[in-house]
């Protein structure tokens, strides 16, 4: 009965500073080559409807509040794939002066998605995997716990591990020359 | 007679968001295979559901849950009166009841975006409103009845002589389904300018609601389409069913066929389409019958 | 008859006695005082004569009508004075002519036409002054507290005893209209309430308001000369100035009596603000509300629309003056309605819904089905009670948050609850579904379908699409809610939370009641007008249905209303919510605020537009109507010459 989170993921999707690469894949997905309606994923573009949160672009001074709050805005439970190199870690941009480097920096992600672009195979990929966190986050929440993980909470102490972690990134994915 | 009225109205109450459900699944299946996709499973929109009512309980303001539960029961009333063979004028203006309810709920939140979908509800109301109360009258001066019962006993098949009013039902049918091009106030697609539309601050188990109410406007909606060929016999309720069918078909069609019209067209066209078609198609009747 | 008399009588030594008291305490103690006396009468009238049919009452009236004349005169001489002042031109020379004309007439003629019964009453009248006599003194008890308020804003010496005289004298005026049978005691108590508004628009004394009330008086005062000439018409004719026997007289030759008819009915039309001669009624949103509120629900217009229900039996598709009526009221209403979405003045939205609702009064006399008259009289009832609790929480609401303009009303929810609720309850009134106005609105939709007029269905088609337009941008403005608001709610006057609680009670009690109110007042009235009714009015089912869904709404509003216990989250602004709902982080690092502005559609629906379109319309239907019923009565005369 409970099984419906997964078969539903609604995503809505922001660009933090992209360079609109990953955005371009990202709605890649949505295309007849891809499809991603089959999983039932939409993008509904709206955080109070949404189950997946996908973030491209690193995070800085000006975009932090604004990630903090979309993901606050979602109802749980909910899920925070970062989507392309830049989102993961900073990428180029870690060194950069107004950059505060990946998404973790702000809220708990659940799954990366390396790569400049990341491929639509692999944010399918992310976000289909993406929903047993989902899985497992509502069924805490049947228990009764809060699964909200406190929004300040670095994602080392984030509950459930990422799907891919930093280091099998580096095994699993050639990041793009 | 009662009998027969507490089962439909029952199997109006079961069975209405079953189909509405189902319709909805293979509208997005169908859309997908236009699009050259393979499209979500049929069962999709009832996951969707079950999925919003496992969501956290969030609501923006105390009083927008109480609007919406009004919205979802009066939705229903009015589909029961519908298929308790009731009074049309009854049922549309409980149906205007409902939507006022909907777009009270939007407004409540005092958000910009549930705000501008809402005025965007109003004017599409406004722009439909008429063409349904033509519809509604036209049956009337035809079967000479308000009453669904009384039609569905008629004699003769409303299509013919009421071709114009049938028309201009299956223009503001787009409007009610709230389609492309006339998808103003919340669009089912990704990626519009109003966020959600109306619906952007209904969150979880509130958006199950609209989610089912909406199920259930469709079902009796497509039942305007049925009751124009309902002609008292076997016949009648065969053409009727398969055409209401289509006509459901046809709106998914014309939705992946159009880009989002503005305000301005949706207005002014169903306007004069309720003018033109449905004025004297009324007139016609007048000197008809 | 005594009771009437009191009813008619009390109020105007009241508005003489409030004339001289000049302290607010005396002057409390003496509204309410009267005003419960006047209610309570009224339903004494109700409960004497709501069981039987129409009683009439000779009532000897020689020495009343010379008495009468000689007012008349004074007043004549009063409006030529003023208009000379102001040079008004127009008022004065209708002035002069009409009642020049009615003492002529009166003198050389009337002595010859014997008359029966001067006055009477029948179930329509019982209503009438069931909501003159309540509707009407609630208002002027909220009056009270109002006035306090606007004195205090207002410099210059205090003219309230002068305020409160006009009300009840207004009162007074209007019981006597609507129970009187000889046509030239109507038209007396017409010209009292035509002259009645003239001092309270013009009020203030401003030149806006002097303005509008010569305006409205000069309206008036050209359907009082509509009036007189049917009485004259009717006296020549056909040896009657009784209003009973015109009718009479109309069952058999409904095309003649159609011609004093369609003069009378002229002079309704000017009262009940039609079309082209809404402006009037516009013009009187100057006056401080509860003249406004007056105006609106229980007295003068209600005297228009009283008088084209009384005719209703002699109106109809089979003459012109039925065709003028109903087509001059579906014009109207769907004009009227269409103007009303431009405007953000409150009152100015009132207004409009006002004249529109009248106008579908208006066109259900023209159609003059037992049918219709029904669904006209319901609205009368239901408009009455609606209409009134809005004006006065609109008047409330301008005190407190300084602005009548419905865009300033944001966030009224949170800070005057109580009197959102009252208002949104009011406005679900006007056009919602199970409450009252809509129940009429459907009797109408039927009645104009059976009466064959394609035109008409047309108009009511489109003008409630657009009533729901707009009031539902008004409500949704209503039940915003906006954070960050106090409520202010505290210093409002007893008094006017007293009038609302009680109209909003009336409101649903109406909604509730209404089977019972159709079942021994209307269809009495009707078997007893139009000799036993065709059909079915509506049927007893649909009633129900429509009585449960008012219960149903009541209750499920006591149960839930606000009693989500979700958590309560801030609202999506597409970026960063500051937190407060009102702002958001905008570009720069600068907090903006948002404000959120309904849709006026001025490209549309443009007053001026409307008006135009509208007025031009009207004042065809009404040339060609009175220029049919004036060639008919030559061909007539010289037929008979």
């Amino acid at each position: 009965m409970s099984a419906y989170v997964t078969k539903s993921p609604w995503v809505v999707h922001y660009d933090g500073s992209s360079c609109n690469g990953c955005d371009i894949e990202v709605l890649a997905c949505l295309t007849p080559m891809y499809d991603v309606e089959r999983f039932g994923i939409i993008n509904c573009g709206n955080p109070k409807h949404a189950d997946v949160f996908l973030v491209t672009g690193s995070v800085n001074e000006q975009n932090k509040d604004v990630i903090k709050q979309i993901y606050e805005q979602m109802p749980e439970p909910k899920v925070v794939v970062a989507v392309g190199i830049c989102a993961c870690s900073g990428g180029v941009f870690k060194d950069c002066y107004n950059v505060l480097g990946g998404v973790d920096q702000v809220i708990p992600v659940d799954a990366y998605v390396p790569g400049c672009a990341a491929r639509p195979e692999a944010i399918i990929d992310a976000v289909v995997k993406g929903l047993d966190v989902l899985q497992a986050k509502r069924d805490a929440m049947v228990e009764g716990g809060s699964a909200a993980p406190a929004v300040e909470a670095p994602a080392a102490d984030v509950k459930y591990p990422p799907i891919f972690t930093m280091s099998e990134v580096k095994t699993n994915y050639k990041v793009s020359k | 007679m009662v009998v027969k009225i507490v089962i439909s109205v029952i199997a109006y109450l079961v069975l209405a968001p079953l189909v509405g459900g189902l319709l909805a699944g293979l509208d997005r299946k169908l859309s997908a295979k236009m699009q050259r996709r393979v499209g979500p499973p049929v069962l999709q929109p009832f996951y969707d559901v079950f999925k919003l009512f496992q969501k956290e309980k969030m609501t923006p303001t105390r009083f927008q849950d109480f609007y919406v539960m009004i919205f979802l029961i009066f939705i229903i009333v009015s589909g029961a009166i519908f298929f308790a063979g009731g009074d049309l004028l009854l049922v549309i203006f409980t149906l205007t009841l409902a939507t006022a309810f909907l777009i009270i709920a939007a407004y409540s939140s005092n958000s910009p975006y549930a705000q501008a979908g809402a005025q965007r509800e109003l004017l599409a109301m406004m722009a439909y409103e008429p063409m349904v109360l033509i519809t509604i009258i036209g049956f009337y001066m035809f079967h000479g009845s308000f009453c669904v019962k009384d039609i569905l006993a008629g004699g003769e098949m409303a299509i013919l002589p009421m071709i114009g009013i049938f028309v201009g039902w299956m223009f503001i049918l787009t409007l009610k389904f709230r389609k492309s091009p006339f998808d103003l106030s919340m669009s089912h697609h990704a990626h519009q300018e109003l966020v959600r539309g109306m619906t952007t601050e209904f969150v979880g188990s509130t958006m199950g609601l609209i989610e089912v109410a909406h199920w259930y406007e469709n079902i009796y909606l497509l039942g305007f389409v049925f009751l124009f060929f309902a002609n008292g016999s076997a016949s009648g309720w065969i053409v009727g069913i398969v055409v209401a069918v289509a006509a459901y078909f046809f709106e998914v069609l014309i939705d992946n066929c159009f880009a989002r019209m503005k305000w301005q067209f949706a207005f002014k066209a169903s306007w004069i389409v309720g003018i033109v078609v449905g004025m004297i198609n009324i007139f016609v009747l007048y000197l008809c019958f | 008859m005594g009771t009437i008399l009191f009813l008619i009588l009390f109020p105007m030594v009241i508005a003489f006695i409030l004339l001289v008291a000049k302290s607010d305490k005396a002057r409390d103690v003496i509204v309410i005082g009267s005003a419960a006396i006047i209610a309570a009468m009224s339903i004494v009238v109700a409960i004497l004569f709501g069981a039987g049919g129409m009683e009439s009452f000779s009532f000897n009236g020689e020495v009343v009508s010379y008495i009468m004349m000689i007012i008349e005169i004074g007043l004549c001489v009063y409006i030529i004075i003023t208009g000379i002042k102001h040079k008004k031109w127009l008022a004065v020379i209708f002035a002069a002519v009409q009642t020049p004309l009615m003492v002529v007439f009166e003198l050389r003629e009337g002595h010859h036409i014997a008359i029966e019964s001067n006055m009477y009453i029948d179930k329509l009248s019982v209503i009438m002054i069931l909501i003159i006599g309540i509707i009407g003194s609630l208002i002027t008890v909220y009056a009270l507290g109002y006035m306090k308020d606007y004195q205090h804003h207002a410099e210059g010496k205090d003219r309230r005893p002068w305020f409160f005289f006009v009300m009840f004298l207004f009162l007074g005026a209007m019981v006597g209209l609507v129970t009187s049978n000889n046509m030239i005691w109507m038209y007396f108590f017409w010209e009292i309430t035509s002259l009645s508004s003239f001092w309270l628009i013009g009020f203030t004394k401003t030149k806006e308001a002097t303005n509008n009330a010569f305006r409205a008086l000069i309206m008036n005062l050209l359907g009082g000369l509509g009036f007189a000439i049917g009485i004259i018409i009717l006296g020549k004719v056909f040896q009657t100035v009784e209003m009973s026997t015109m009718l009479t007289i109309g069952t058999v030759y409904g095309d003649l009596v159609a011609i004093p008819a369609a003069f009378f009915a002229f002079a309704g039309i000017t009262k009940a603000a039609q079309m082209p001669f809404n402006s009037w009624l516009l013009g009187a949103m100057v006056a401080p509300t509860p003249t406004s509120a007056l105006l609106h629900s229980s007295t003068m217009v209600k005297a228009g629309v009283f008088m084209i229900i009384k005719l209703a039996p002699v109106l109809g598709m089979t003459n012109f003056a039925g065709i003028m009526v109903m087509m001059v009221g579906g014009i109207t209403f769907l004009f009227a309605s269409c103007a009303a979405i431009s405007q953000n003045n409150a009152k100015r939205v009132l207004a409009y819904s006002t004249i529109a609702n009248l106008g579908l009064i208006v066109a259900c006399g023209g159609v003059g089905t037992a049918e219709a008259v029904w669904a006209g009289i319901m609205l009368i009832i239901f408009h009455a009670i609606t209409k009134s609790l809005l004006f006065l929480c609109v008047g409330t609401a301008e005190h407190h948050i300084g602005s009548r303009m419905i865009e300033d009303m944001d966030g009224l929810f949170c800070r005057m609850p109580r009197l959102a609720m009252c208002m949104i309850i009011g406005i679900a009134g006007m056009f919602l579904a199970p409450f009252g106005m809509l129940i009429s609105k459907w009797a109408c939709m039927v009645s104009f379908v059976d009466s064959g007029n394609v035109l008409l269905v047309g108009f009511i088609c489109f003008g409630s699409a657009v009533t729901a337009f707009y009031w539902l941008k008004w409500m949704g403005k209503l039940s915003a809610v906006v954070a960050g608001e106090e409520s202010i709610e505290t210093g409002v006057h007893k008094t006017e939370t007293f009038v609302h609680i009680t109209l909003v009670v009336l409101v649903i009690l109406v909604c509730l009641l209404f089977p019972v109110l159709s079942n021994f007042m209307l269809v009495p009235y009707l078997e007893m007008a139009f000799g036993g009714i065709s059909g079915a009015i509506m049927s007893q089912s649909n009633m129900i249905i429509m009585v449960i869904m008012v219960a149903f709404l009541v209750l499920m509003a006591v149960l839930f209303f606000g009693r989500s216990k979700k958590n309560i989250v801030p609202i999506y602004l597409s970026g960063v919510n500051a937190g407060d709902n009102r702002l958001y982080h905008g570009s720069m690092q600068k907090d903006v605020e948002f404000t959120l502005r309904n849709w006026h559609m001025e490209k549309y629906f443009g007053e001026h537009k409307m008006n135009l379109i509208g007025g031009v319309l009207c004042t065809a239907m009404l040339v060609m109507g009175i220029g049919f019923m004036v060639a008919t009565l030559v061909s007539l005369l010289g037929g008979v010459a």
